[in-house]
């Protein structure tokens, strides 16, 4: 992987006053042949897509089409089998709607998630067992960082109807064995939805080997746009969920009183969609297929584990951050005497972008006893000098506050 | 390095906060959270009649937020109530004398934010 070459790619990186950027688990960074992509399409062929009988209207229907196929086969699917949303929040909440309009689930049903899922899994979930009068159980944090799968096994039951967990911690970055929990949750017939958020585009996702029912992703983690993202649909299960959003251009027959929908999964595509954001999600997995999201991994893995290393050496320090070997590359750490969002206040004064609080992980940090962490995510433009900026910084902060 | 946020008044308050402890049957007890970052503080009121005869509390905070309710603690010492509903956001932003981006507002309003809801009940 040519690191010079790569960080080239992107032209925030370029810039006279760049940042130092270690928040890619928050958002990541645009490189140039996706905003291009997405250029193109507002520049010389903006049309609506479907049904338009000009050139630029084939054009803009066939490149979100074309995306469909693409993104399918970045993560193992089907074309049928992707529905584009706004992104993870707006996948995971379209999905618990669908799920809620099924009869899947009876008063007193069980459904499993994990301790470290980020709140745009857990509160929809939430909300859903609510209304559904379903109990949530969790599956716990193990040793070093990791679920534990024993007590796993033990907590999907015959009682359990559907298993939800996070394939990447946003917090911990620790990659869960998906596999395992889903082999398990299939043994009791539950349903499997995986947040894939913090993993796609950062390590190879194969729907089918990991046994997902439902994986939802945003683009905006993985060098896409903003606003876009992918809900993933077995395709015998997504036979079984109708549309909770309806609308225009998913309709097949309306008549004064009813209407007919069309075919899935375009009609979990109500009104007009994010074109020019899926043309570039589109262009985001061509330019990750083209560097290869394996040689990614290792890079993150080796910067990562650099990262560590240089964290733990600081006095005062304390990690919450799993093995490079399972991890998409993402350290979080407390300093005994610094608070964490004074720490990022100090850091992005020096030039150093991190984050500093919950993570959206709230209950995670209520059970490693902590109310705030500060995070530095690692990704494919992330070098060793960066981390070394990191530590330097990290260091004035400890002087700032006599330590 | 341009670090103005970190005046040495609010190190100071922030290493040893003026007022920081549990209340032993305080007349009014709050609780204040930020649910951005997590930090949480409580704040506790002894009143005589309707003078605050002494403001303590207590939690996890960052500096500002501690610098900001080490001060506004200590303000509230001997106001009457009336007088301590006169205190805004502005008031807070002067104690601490120093400029609060926007991304620290809540952190310095944090005790404030307790302390409106405590006003509320009095």
């Amino acid at each position: 992987m040519d690191l010079a070459k790569i960080k080239k790619d992107f032209p925030i990186l370029s810039k006279k006053d760049a940042l130092i950027y270690l928040d890619s688990a928050a958002t990541s960074l645009t490189p140039e042949p996706v905003l291009e992509a997405m250029d193109a399409y507002y520049r010389t062929y903006r049309a609506n897509i479907h049904r338009g009988l000009y050139k630029e209207a084939e054009r803009a229907s066939n490149e979100y089409e074309e995306a469909r196929v693409v993104v399918a086969r970045f993560i193992g699917a089907q074309a049928d089998e992707i529905i584009f949303t706004a992104g993870a929040t707006g996948s995971s909440n379209m999905l618990m709607y669908a799920l809620e309009h099924t009869d899947m689930f009876q008063e007193g049903d069980e459904v499993v998630t994990t301790i470290m899922e980020h709140s745009a899994v857990l509160i929809p979930l939430q909300a859903f067992a609510k209304r559904k009068k379903l109990n949530i159980r969790y599956i716990e944090l193990g040793e070093n960082f990791q679920l534990d799968y024993e007590q796993a096994e033990q907590v999907i039951t015959s009682k359990t109807k559907l298993v939800a967990l996070t394939l990447a911690s946003n917090v911990l970055g620790t990659i869960n064995d998906v596999t395992r929990v889903a082999r398990r949750a299939h043994e009791v017939g539950a349903l499997v939805i995986v947040d894939a958020t913090a993993a796609v585009g950062h390590m190879p996702v194969d729907v089918t080997l990991l046994g997902a029912d439902f994986l939802f992703f945003s683009g905006h983690k993985m060098c896409g746009p903003t606003g876009v993202g992918v809900l993933y649909g077995k395709k015998s299960e997504l036979a079984k969920l109708t549309p909770s959003f309806l609308g225009g251009g998913i309709i097949e027959d309306v008549t004064r009183t009813d209407f007919v929908l069309g075919l899935k999964p375009w009609s979990f595509e109500a009104g007009t969609p994010n074109i020019a954001g899926v043309i570039g999600l589109k262009t985001t997995v061509e330019y990750l297929e083209k560097i290869g999201v394996e040689k990614i991994q290792t890079h993150c893995r080796e910067i990562l584990a650099y990262a560590q290393q240089e964290l733990q050496k600081i006095e005062g320090s304390t990690l919450y951050s799993a093995e490079p070997a399972y991890n998409v590359g993402i350290v979080s750490f407390t300093l005994d005497t610094v608070h964490p969002h004074d720490m990022a206040e100090i850091l992005g004064k020096n030039g150093v972008a991190v984050r500093a609080g919950h993570h959206c992980a709230v209950p995670l940090h209520t059970e490693l006893n902590v109310p705030a962490t500060t995070r530095a995510s690692i990704y494919l433009y992330t070098t060793e000098e960066d981390i070394d900026a990191l530590v330097s910084s990290i260091k004035k902060a400890k002087e700032i506050f006599n330590i | 390095m341009d670090s103005e946020i970190y005046k040495q008044h609010i190190l100071n308050h922030n290493s040893k906060p003026h007022n920081k402890e549990e209340m032993f049957e305080p007349d009014v007890r709050v609780p204040a959270k930020n649910a951005s970052c997590g930090d949480s503080f409580i704040l506790y009121l002894k009143l005589d009649g309707t003078t605050i005869q002494q403001a303590t509390f207590s939690g996890v905070g960052c500096c500002i937020s501690q610098a900001a309710a080490s001060m506004l603690t200590d303000k509230l010492k001997g106001l009457s109530v009336e007088e301590a509903k006169t205190i805004t956001e502005e008031t807070i932003y002067s104690m601490l004398g120093v400029e609060v981006t926007a991304g620290r507002q809540k952190c310095a309003l944090l005790l404030f934010r307790g302390l409106e809801e405590a006003l509320k009940s009095i």
